[in-house]
């Protein structure tokens, strides 16, 4: 199964961004395969509007089934709640640590959107 | 890195020449000029421009004439009156859009029966990276009638967070627009911090009240400070109350000073010239920054 | 005749002009606060309100049964409005902006349109002038629709002011568009002569005859004359940097009130703007 992560950088060692519209990055990884790729988040970053929105079709349009991210705003929680993606946010300092987190179980299923809305 | 903006509500309170006196006594901030329909913070920092980008943006419906077979369907449909209908010299009708009103939905260009209408991309402006004496300043200029100001207060943001991570620069300050809208909006998302500044008058309260309702509708803490203080004191002392029940912290009073115009017009700000305005704003970066240090949101 | 008063730059005086001219015709006049994220007129005319009405943009409601997630709506979007996610399109109504396209592109006829309120329009007098201001409520991120929902008002045949946005975007093209004419207020400083150079280039494309107020003249330095001469920009009114004019301004009243001298300034503005209204209309007639 693939879960994304928001990140700023370019590898697993890279800190997980705490924004999800406006995250730089996308990384998605394999849990059958270990392996992972970037996205780039060009969509969400330069939005005026619906960064969120953006992202969440990023995330859909890569066969995520579960999101890490630091932080979930409200359009963004609508979209992938719609499309059954699982989301999780987490203070977890990089994308390695959020992932160890997730395979250990201690990660809580975000029950709602838990910063406010941008436009 | 932390993002403090500097609004108003009204406009002409300072925010331009406040968030100069801010840049200038900052440590190493990036600066980003974000009121693009009307942007001045140039005139004192002097940027030399590095880089410049189109900004392209949206879309514009275009009808062309030639195929045009004046049924009229585009401006029944179109709901921002920008569809105007012509009868030429010759008697015949046609239809044109004005570029100024359209807004660039689409719903002309998808309904035509004809397919007369075209939708080519639409410039709206550039935007420019800078180097200042102060260090990296990020500016943008919308084009006339343009839309999508929204869109380039945000480009600026990203582009100027680009060059702060890039610098290991941990500050950015942004001058912000006037108003409540779009561009103020897109100014504020994820900021760390907003700086209102206000005037003693009756205007300035009623706006002020305002924009810190949006900011607190986006969850993030303000500073207040009331600038020209002096022309009624009165109205001051009234307004620093409404904004501390608003929920904002009053940072400092600035009075009013025929050299926060001198300076700019030697194109310096006020904090290279001196002044009491001048030391006010010095009075009031201490606090704001220790603020600043002490609140973080993450968005 | 319709007057627009707008600016380049914030705070040069546009609603004082316009107040102040409203106020001193001394005959029935109609004043649109078209600044809608920070209407001010008002404060100074006190008019006593009459009637508020509810401004609403109408955004796409989805019937969940006829939805089949096609997301035909999602691609004709262009604000990111609504969007298939799951099997469903959902609507995200702050971004939407009424253009009713989503409707029209639907294959199942799934969507419908509902109200959605972005501000109010008040209708206020205040003696011969009636004051309809546009407020935009806090949140909502398009003021055009309002403005276009006040221009609308307009009464045809009567005399009125329409008091601008500051600087040059869409909300000023939408007010100033309707005008027979504009005033472009400014102050003497780098800052206001830079704005207003800006706000030149917006009303010359719009190609709407305009001239310039200068407001607090001997603040700042001549830069401002000397462009307009150059630019052959007519000069309608000078006002001086007065001490009292800020004194009255910031308690909100109005300065042909609390200072009569000035009367007599505003009259000859408003035969000065007349002069420039007479002297070429813009020849579109606009469908609506």
């Amino acid at each position: 199964m693939k879960i994304a992560c928001t990140t700023t950088g370019n590898d697993l060692q890279a800190p997980l961004d705490p924004r999800f519209g406006r995250a730089q990055k996308l990384i998605i990884f394999d849990t059958d395969t270990n392996a992972f790729s970037v996205i780039d988040n060009a969509g969400g970053v330069s939005a005026a509007q619906g960064a969120g929105i953006q992202a969440a079709e990023a995330v859909v349009r890569a066969g995520a089934v579960a999101l890490i991210s630091g932080h979930i705003g409200p359009k963004a929680f609508r979209a992938l709640r719609a499309s059954n993606v699982k989301m999780y946010t987490t203070d977890a300092p990089t994308v390695a640590e959020a992932l160890a987190r997730y395979k250990a179980g201690s990660l809580v299923e975000a029950k709602s959107a838990d910063v406010n809305g941008h436009w | 890195m932390k993002e403090l903006v500097v609004i108003s509500g009204k406009g002409g309170t300072g925010k331009t020449s406040i968030a100069a006196a801010l840049a200038l006594l900052a440590e190493r901030p990036v600066v980003a000029d974000c009121d693009v329909d009307a942007a001045d913070l140039h005139l004192l920092l002097a940027p030399e421009v590095k880089e410049r980008h189109e900004f392209i943006s949206g879309h514009e419906a275009v009808i062309r004439a030639a195929d045009c077979t004046g049924c009229g369907k585009c401006a029944e449909r179109c709901r921002f009156d920008a569809i105007e209908k012509r009868v030429g010299a010759d008697g015949r009708t046609d239809y044109k859009v004005d570029p100024v009103a359209c807004e660039g939905c689409g719903v002309c260009v998808r309904f035509c029966p004809a397919h007369a209408i075209d939708s080519p991309d639409s410039f709206c402006g550039e935007w420019m990276v800078s180097e200042t004496r102060i260090g990296p300043m990020v500016h943008a200029r919308l084009a006339a009638a343009a839309e999508n100001s929204g869109k380039l207060v945000s480009l600026v943001r990203k582009e100027a967070r680009r060059v702060a991570e890039e610098q290991g620069r941990e500050l950015i300050i942004v001058d912000g627009p006037p108003g409540i809208g779009c561009p103020v909006i897109a100014s504020l998302t994820g900021a760390h911090w907003v700086l209102v500044v206000t005037e003693p008058t009756v205007s300035g309260e009623h706006d002020m009240a305002r924009v810190l309702e949006l900011a607190a509708h986006f969850g993030i803490p303000a500073a207040v400070c009331v600038n020209k203080y002096d022309i009624n004191l009165d109205a001051a002392v009234r307004i620093e109350s409404v904004a501390r029940d608003k929920g904002a912290f009053i940072v400092g009073r600035i009075p009013y000073d025929r050299a926060v115009t001198e300076a700019q017009i030697l194109g310096k700000s006020v904090v290279e010239t001196g002044g009491p305005a001048a030391e006010a704003i010095q009075r009031l970066w201490g606090p704001l920054k220790r603020s600043l240090d002490i609140m973080s949101i993450s968005a | 005749m319709i007057i627009a008063v707008a600016s380049g730059k914030g705070g040069t005086g546009k609603t004082t002009v316009a107040v102040n001219l409203a106020r001193s015709l001394d005959r029935p006049v109609h004043l649109l606060d078209c600044d809608v994220e920070e209407p001010n007129a008002n404060l100074f005319l006190h008019g006593a309100s009459e009637r508020t009405e509810e401004v609403t943009l109408p955004v796409p409601v989805v019937d969940t049964a006829k939805c089949d997630g096609c997301n035909e709506c999602g691609r004709f979007c262009q604000y990111h409005a609504i969007a298939s996610f799951g099997s469903q399109a959902l609507v995200f109504p702050e971004l939407c902006h009424g253009c009713g396209g989503c409707m029209l592109v639907c294959p199942h006829g799934a969507i419908t349109e509902t109200p959605r309120r972005i501000g109010v329009v008040e209708m206020a007098r205040s003696g011969e002038v009636t004051a309809l201001t546009g407020r935009l409520d806090v949140g909502v991120a398009l003021a055009p629709p309002l403005i276009r929902a006040l221009t609308r008002r307009i009464v045809p045949e009567t005399t009125t002011i329409l008091d601008a946005p500051p600087g040059t975007s869409c909300s000023v093209v939408t007010t100033v568009r309707s005008a027979d004419a504009v005033v472009l207020v400014t102050e003497p400083t780098p800052f206001g002569l830079h704005d207003l150079t800006l706000a030149v280039d917006t009303v010359r494309a719009l190609g709407v005859p305009f001239g310039v107020v200068v407001n607090r003249v001997g603040v700042g330095d001549g830069r401002v004359h000397a462009y307009c001469a150059a630019e052959r920009i007519p000069v309608l009114l000078d006002i001086s940097d007065d001490r009292r004019i800020a004194e009255v301004y910031s308690s909100g009243r109005m300065m042909v009130e609390a200072l009569p001298e000035y009367r007599a300034l505003f009259g000859e503005l408003w035969h000065a703007v007349e002069k420039l209204a007479a002297k070429k209309k813009g020849s579109r007639e606009a469908v609506r």
